[in-house]
């Protein structure tokens, strides 16, 4: 009522209220019928593609719906992390798949980091060959095709390595040839369970312990033996629990049994040159990422931190990574998904990933392309907006928080 | 008279229909307008499809393909060929992107009836083999306990040798790999210590290893691989013409007719041969095609035996024996029922 009383005034000054305007004209409603419009397009868009997939495909008398995951595979995967035999079905072969496509994303971007980390800073080396080096590294890697490297580690190494009746034989037991590695395989005794217990138990004690040992670090300034509390507790803990329980491990030692190792760990080489390449690719951009991270911090930081008196490790913790770490963890997160999806070249080399084992053999035995592509597209999206989140929780803690 | 005329109508209407029916294949309509027959075979299986010297593509499944095109044109060449890997061949063929697929596939019921295409007929009886090295001193498929066995992905083989192995409590570790030529390489390379394929393919295969001499096929056939043609389900026209081309084939080896005598066999009194050759009756039109089809494919291909001879036969570099391919009247079980 407020802006009508105001309009009486024959001054069509500041209202609270715009002045009435038809529908038609209206902003609000116009763009709100727009958005309408666009989600209807879509979602009829989506139905219609829906509809005449089905109908095409009932039309060519070709077999719909997801019923086959539970069906019985009956093929077998040379790889598996989990229980499985041709006896299993489908679903198991996807999660099988699933399982040895994470197991290679993981230990790949784990040690992808570690190295592109320490290539990123040699080339920033005032060692002059140290820097040389690392560019050089950087230039070859990045710059030839990945299937072309995975290609030359598979076939071009790792088959020129002994064949089984001469292989290569490592300390600890361990076994190289052109079948893999094979190393002796820890076999817990049932109590087991209470050694990873104490290990748990060391591990977020060790979390609490750092934390107490920071708020006292900028309370008071005095340092803590942080180490050495947390190297006691992570060995005496466990340890202790060993003792106490008088748990052990038997090793079961691989030996030679008709044409190849019995017993022992088997790591396939297909894994081991997939891992290899998918490390080695992916580390070239990580060390640009932290070469471009590290010089985007001004000179003036470190000199400021120099003049504080800070030591040269201080400086580069306290100041200048986490300043890096802003500029890195962004394009960071794009390798990640990058050497994830890259995963999915296994399939040239034999490595049974998901792509090989479910889009490959299973949606040849089934022949629901649909269905079988549209699972892989999913768990491939799931895989990246997963990483992604954590990522951004990540960059989130780094990030600048402006005061 | 009314009634008459009536009757004459509605006979020229049927005729129409009936006339229609022979020619209304899509599949064959688009065929003819594009001028080829699009046909999938492998990347390269010596004997049954592969380039040769010239890179022109030749073996007996191609074979098949060029009868097809020289049934329809009047011209064997008339054929566009796509190499596709195991995976990629049923969506291929069931998306239209090619109109026969002849690529050493086995009929099994799971593809006949989910896939959305239909067998045409068995090129070859084939069944499923173990390659070893002769080193290794491997007598029997059951001596293969802890063997690494190399496989091609989305195959039949890959299921039977995970039947085999299971049924007769072997273990073994499989690698498989998508393109035929990793298997070879990674079998070559001794990473692993078995090739397991149809017995054929690896006649064929041994041919491209280093030292043949040094590998062996292993006695034991583990399974039936009938390999044949197929074409989409739904056009049953080109269906029709798919079937009939493999009958003829095998019914001009029957005959006798060769590509050497079928211009004399033209003027043979065998009425049986009339019909094959388009020199009686009008069984072209019925598959909407020319009634001397069958002559326009013996006159360029030969029959079934002929193609045989010439890719896979015991003259040929990869030698198999005719054995269960022989003709139903040579103790084979190639049989085809009669055109007439």
């Amino acid at each position: 009522m407020a802006s009508i009383d105001s309009n009486q005034s024959g001054r069509p000054a500041l209202a609270d209220e715009p002045p009435k305007v038809s529908l038609i004209n209206d902003p609000k409603a116009r763009a709100i019928f727009y958005q309408a419009l666009l989600l209807a397009v879509v979602v009829w868009f989506a139905w219609y593609i829906f509809g005449n997939l089905t109908a095409n495909m009932a039309k060519q008398n070709i077999r719909t719906g997801f019923g086959f995951l539970n069906n019985t595979a009956s093929f077998d995967i040379g790889f598996h992390l989990i229980d499985y035999d041709r006896s299993s079905t489908f679903a198991e072969a996807l999660l099988v798949g699933f399982l040895n496509t994470g197991l290679v994303a993981v230990i790949g971007i784990f040690f992808a980091t570690v190295l592109g980390f320490t290539i990123g800073i040699a080339r920033l080396s005032s060692n002059w060959i140290v820097a040389r080096l690392a560019t050089v590294y950087v230039e070859v890697m990045r710059n030839i095709p990945l299937l072309l490297q995975m290609f030359f580690w598979y076939f071009g190494v790792l088959s020129l390595l002994p064949a089984v009746r001469q292989s290569m034989e490592l300390p600890l037991f361990s076994i190289f040839n052109n079948r893999g590695l094979v190393t002796p395989a820890p076999i817990p005794s049932e109590n087991f369970w209470v050694v990873w217990l104490a290990l748990l138990i060391a591990v977020v004690a060790i979390f609490f312990v750092n934390r107490w040992a920071r708020k006292r670090f900028e309370a008071t300034g005095e340092r803590q033996p942080n180490v050495w509390i947390n190297l006691a507790l992570i060995i005496l803990l466990p340890a202790l629990a060993w003792v106490v329980t008088g748990s052990s491990i038997s090793w079961s030692i691989p030996e030679l049994a008709g044409f190849n190792y019995q017993g022992g760990m088997h790591i396939p080489p297909e894994f081991i040159a997939l891992t290899w390449a998918l490390t080695t690719y992916t580390a070239a951009f990580i060390a640009e990422i932290v070469r471009a991270g590290i010089l985007a911090v001004d000179k003036g930081q470190t000199e400021a931190a120099q003049s504080l008196g800070l030591k040269d490790g201080d400086r580069l913790r306290q100041v200048i990574i986490p300043q890096a770490m802003r500029v890195i963890v962004p394009p960071l997160t794009s390798q990640y998904l990058n050497l994830t999806k890259n995963s999915s070249l296994a399939v040239a080399i034999g490595y049974p990933d998901l792509v090989s084992v479910f889009m490959g053999t299973t949606l040849n035995q089934t022949g629901q392309a649909v269905e079988v592509v549209a699972i892989t597209m999913l768990i491939y999206l799931s895989l990246s907006l997963i990483t992604s989140a954590f990522m951004n929780w990540f960059n989130a803690r780094v990030a600048l928080t402006e005061r | 008279m009314k009634k008459a005329i009536a009757t004459v109508a509605l006979s020229a209407v049927l005729g129409m229909t009936a006339t229609a029916a022979f020619a209304q294949s899509t599949t064959l309509q688009a065929v003819m307008d594009k001028g080829f027959v699009q046909c999938g075979v492998t990347g390269g299986v010596r004997g049954f499809s592969a380039p040769d010297e010239n890179n022109n593509w030749t073996g007996l499944e191609v074979d098949y393909c060029r009868a097809i095109a020289a049934a329809i044109f009047d011209d064997a060449d008339a054929v566009r060929y796509t190499p596709l890997t195991s995976t990629e061949r049923f969506a291929a063929l069931s998306s239209g992107e090619i109109d026969v697929l002849s690529r050493t596939t086995t009929w099994t019921m799971t593809r006949d009836t989910s896939l959305g295409i239909n067998f045409a007929g068995v090129m070859y009886y084939d069944g499923q083999g173990f390659m070893v090295r002769r080193a290794d001193g491997i007598g029997s498929a059951l001596d293969l306990g802890g063997a690494s066995v190399c496989i091609e992905s989305g195959t039949t083989t890959e299921l039977n040798a995970a039947d085999y192995f299971s049924t007769n409590n072997i273990e073994v570790n499989t690698v498989v790999f998508e393109e035929q030529d990793e298997v070879l390489q990674a079998y070559e390379d001794g990473r692993c210590d078995v090739y397991t394929t149809d017995s054929s393919a690896l006649a064929a295969e041994r041919l491209n290893l280093e030292d043949p001499s040094a590998h062996v096929i292993l006695p034991e056939i583990i399974s039936k691989e009938p390999l044949g043609p197929s074409v989409r389900q739904g056009d049953d026209g080109w269906f029709n013409i798919a079937r009939w081309v493999y009958f003829l084939l095998l019914n001009a080896e029957e005959l006798g007719v060769t590509q050497a005598n079928v211009d004399d066999m033209l003027a043979s009194e065998n009425p049986n041969i009339k019909r094959l050759l388009g020199v009686e009756g009008t069984f072209g039109e019925m598959l909407g095609l020319s009634n001397d089809w069958g002559y326009r494919i013996i006159s360029k291909l030969g029959n079934y035996g002929e193609m045989y001879a010439r890719h896979v036969g015991p003259e040929t570099e990869i030698g198999l024996e005719r054995g269960v391919n022989a003709l139903w009247t040579q103790g084979g079980i190639q049989y085809a029922p009669p055109v007439r």
